[in-house]
């Protein structure tokens, strides 16, 4: 069982580290565990309000500014948007190159998630000074095909050991694994929190070159800048030296993931068993990625989907018109439930003391239900639907962790999809590759397609970024936007309690869970990070002129 | 991250081979930064004893309304890697996005950190409505928590746009009354790093100045940027330049011109309006978004997403 104390009485947490943006979280603690929670996101832009008026191919730039860590993903949604808005096919060379761009970002993007944002939740970095090294390179030996040293091992635990009797601790001052007394939420081995350690410096590394693999197709990053209404601009990245560029630092990567990453969950994951039955949620919603055809989601190879009351044989298909939010208990004027296209809101503060508003994101639902989206949804939904890999993989990590399939609805299952999700998508990068590179051989090199403003026309874009559902909405007039909306991963996920007072994921999954010591609440970190928060994408305002029923055509 | 041997005066190259830093990856990279800084190859040497000496400045790193993009550009530079002397040379005591710990915690390790001797850095711009009230961290405006550090630092680089100059959330109608770190604090100099993100190394190079020049801040323009990273524009060092010259220009993204790398003045870039070294320096030391064929969009210009916008001229 998970170290649990006796507290009673409230904990806040702001800021929330190690995430994208500014959020804020308070619970209360009854008995030392968590009895209800409250998700506050702390940061008020107004992105959508800027948008009016300008050229919406314009839009992809600055909504990609929603978030640096998640980059590329909204240019992606406004792009796809802008496409829907005026009706044009892209080249199939397009579709390739923007797949191949997500399909990196979520290979950089889930590496810096595990080992940089989440891991030092689960991986006691001081406990790794008492570490066996070469106990440790057994270990290590023993869960990946990657030969490891125990000299390597031990060079980085002297280089700890100098660290930290240096006195000068950066970036693990006031840690919640350090203290006068253990914090007994943190059980790995010593020889497991020194691997776990080696490989967050190692991940360090790797993810300039992951980044690097995502430039030769987005021209830099963060924020990529090739694509555009009607295609991508990146003709530079169909000459031979580019792709095996993005070949060789794509292997590596793919390497990485399969001989470090995985097998590092894995073995964290098997003295954390407990935390499968903890932070576990109920309905799932995912919007499916990596299309053949850019504008049918049904081609695209993660399927759409939903799943309610964890009822994985009962999946559904996605229906766009059952998305609404709710403003009932975030800071705008008003109490309304509506479709992204229909709001009337305007921004109202109140205060941090104010447990009706509570937050500046609003509170999406879809069919009423708060739904969880993420790595964890599609992984559901494509297991669910039968999609080869996900089972094959699922299955094997399920049997791997001696759990079933009931394990997944958990903050420890939320944790393995994501590593599921970036192993699946790893491996099926070389067939798109593989693709364009045929492609090119044989003479296609068409990247954009011409296309003219329609007097009036709305689009839709959905994407499935790696933290889930994303959705950008507009309409326009004679090529100006007259309105533009996001729905974004964060806001499912992290967003406030509803019309219906429903929980938001993160609350809901945040309620039962046992704290050891108020103080140093890591087990709050562990629930909230396993979403991998994006909080500055989640704050949006919808036109607060606008209040016609759009009628927007549904994929 | 600073979990290594840190680097002290004596035995600093030991240390780097230790982390499997080489003496060669490391003047390469000493090199990179001189060329940057406009000082030539033979200044990699002072680079290097910069980059090695017994000073480690505390650095405070704050995050206000921003996407975490510049932290993320940060972290993005090779030969040698980012952690293995940035993170090593100073003393990172406060940023929100690589701490272990969370909360009070972290909280009280900023206050720790600005007893002393310290260098903010400052991502975000500054939102003012309503006394700042739209922007908070640990229960305090974004503003109080610049007042209250920044007047203390021995100095204060904006990295990014939004820091120097307000940003994407400064764009016209500017909801939130978003402001630069300058302007919150009535007209301060800060060492501005515009670019959205900027290239990592003009950062490095920031610091390095900083550090080879006994806490001085390098010249600055008039829109207090280096001028050793920011004094030439986008398009005199464009790889385009020659079509340019030539009246080569693509006149839609689907022409055989922009197939073959023409100019793309006539679509829109904003590179000749846009001082930044960009083509000098590459991004993620590989490319920038001209190479890959799109426009220049002005990012590291003030108010660039209202005065270099519409982007696409078509």
């Amino acid at each position: 069982m998970a170290a649990q104390g006796d507290y009673n009485g409230m904990v806040v947490v702001d800021p929330i580290t190690r995430i994208e943006g500014h959020l804020r979280i308070e619970v209360e603690v009854e008995n030392g565990k968590v009895k209800n929670a409250w998700s506050s996101s702390q940061l008020f832009r107004g992105l959508e309000i800027i948008l009016k008026g300008r050229d919406p191919r314009d839009a992809q730039h600055f909504t990609q500014r929603a978030c640096g860590v998640c980059t590329y993903v909204h240019a992606l949604a406004s792009t796809r948007c802008v496409d829907n808005a005026i009706g044009v096919n892209i080249p199939k060379n397009a579709s390739l190159m923007r797949n191949l761009c997500m399909a990196a970002q979520y290979m950089h993007d889930h590496i810096v998630h595990f080992y940089h944002l989440h891991a030092l939740d689960w991986v006691n970095v001081a406990n790794a000074l008492n570490a066996d090294p070469a106990a440790a390179a057994d270990i290590a030996n023993s869960i990946s095909e990657r030969p490891t040293n125990a000299d390597d091992l031990a060079a980085v635990q002297a280089k700890l050991k100098a660290f930290i009797e240096s006195g000068q601790l950066g970036i693990f001052t006031n840690a919640y694994f350090l203290g006068d007394t253990p914090n007994e939420a943190y059980v790995l081995p010593p020889e497991v929190d020194l691997i776990a350690t080696a490989h967050y410096l190692e991940a360090l590394h790797l993810q300039v070159k992951a980044a690097r693999a995502m430039a030769v197709w987005g021209g830099k990053n963060p924020h990529t800048q090739f694509t555009v209404a009607g295609g991508v601009t990146n003709y530079d990245a169909l000459t031979p030296e580019r792709i095996n560029e993005f070949r060789g630092l794509y292997q590596e990567t793919k390497a990485f993931i399969e001989q470090v990453y995985i097998p590092d969950l894995l073995a964290v994951a098997g003295f954390y068993k407990d935390w499968a039955g903890i932070g576990g949620t109920t309905n799932f919603l995912t919007f499916g990625e990596f299309p053949t055809d850019e504008y049918d989601l049904a081609s695209r190879y993660y399927p759409a989907g939903a799943i309610f009351d964890r009822d994985i044989a009962g999946v559904q298909d996605f229906n766009p018109d059952e998305i609404a939010e709710s403003i009932k208990h975030s800071w705008y004027d008003g109490d309304s439930t509506l479709h992204p296209y229909d709001g009337v809101t305007e921004p109202l503060y109140t205060s941090l003391d104010d447990k009706e508003r509570y937050s500046w994101m609003k509170a999406p639902r879809y069919m009423g239900k708060s739904c969880e989206v993420g790595p964890l949804a599609q992984t559901l939904v494509a297991y669910a639907k039968g999609q080869e890999e996900s089972v094959a993989v699922t299955n094997m990590v399920l049997e791997k962790l001696g759990v079933d399939a009931t394990a997944l609805f958990s903050t420890l299952g939320r944790t393995a999809a994501r590593g599921i999700e970036t192993a699946i998508i790893a491996a099926k990068t070389e067939g798109w590759l593989q693709e364009l590179e045929d492609n090119v051989a044989s003479g296609d090199t068409e990247l954009y397609t011409e296309w003219e403003w329609p007097e009036e026309s709305q689009g839709v874009g959905f994407v499935t970024a790696p933290r889930g559902g994303l959705s950008h909405w507009m309409t326009q007039k004679n090529g100006v936007i007259e309105n533009f909306q996001l729905v974004v991963p964060s806001t499912w996920n992290l967003g406030p309690r509803c019309e219906n007072d429903l929980l938001s994921p993160v609350e809901e999954a945040l309620v039962g869970t046992p704290i050891f010591d108020p103080e140093r609440p890591v087990e709050i970190l562990r629930t909230v990070h396993s979403y991998d928060p994006c909080i500055a994408c989640g704050v949006h305002v919808i036109d607060p002129t606008t209040n016609k029923v759009h009628k927007f055509k549904a994929f | 991250m600073r979990v290594s041997v840190g680097l002290g005066k004596d035995g600093a190259e030991e240390r780097l081979a230790k982390r499997g830093v080489s003496r060669r990856d490391f003047m390469k990279f000493c090199t990179a930064v001189a060329v940057a800084m406009g000082m030539g190859p033979a200044f990699a040497p002072k680079v290097a004893e910069a980059l090695t000496s017994g000073a480690r400045p505390s650095v405070v790193y704050l995050h206000l309304a921003e996407c975490t993009g510049c932290s993320e550009a940060v972290l993005r530079t090779m030969d040698p890697y980012i952690d293995a002397l940035i993170l090593d040379t100073i003393s990172l005591d406060y940023h929100e996005t690589l701490m272990a710990g969370a909360g009070d915690a972290v909280e009280r390790a900023l206050e720790h950190a600005i007893e002393g001797e310290f260098v903010c850095v400052v991502e975000g711009g500054v939102p003012m409505i309503e006394d700042g009230a739209w922007g908070k961290v640990s229960g305090k405006t974004m503003l109080s928590i610049i007042e209250h550090v920044v007047p203390k630092a021995a100095a204060t680089i904006c990295m990014g746009t939004c820091a120097s100059y307000g940003g994407v959330q400064k764009a016209a109608p500017n909801p939130s009354q978003a402001v630069s770190v300058s302007e919150a604090l009535g007209g301060i100099t800060t060492v501005n790093i515009p670019g959205c993100p900027p290239n990592p190394i003009n950062f490095v190079g920031a610091v390095v100045y900083y550090l080879t020049n006994n806490g001085g801040i390098p010249p600055l323009d008039s829109y207090n940027r280096p001028e050793l990273f920011y004094g030439e524009a986008v398009h005199d060092n464009c790889p385009r330049l020659e079509k340019f010259e030539n009246g080569e220009f693509a006149t839609s993204f689907a022409s055989e011109e922009a197939k073959n790398g023409a100019c793309l003045y006539e679509l829109g870039c904003k590179g000749p309006d846009t001082f930044n070294n960009c083509p000098k320096v590459l991004f993620n030391d590989t490319t920038f978004p001209i190479i890959a064929g799109h426009p220049c969009i002005g990012c590291s210009e003030p108010d660039f997403w209202d005065n270099m916008s519409p982007f696409y001229e078509m």
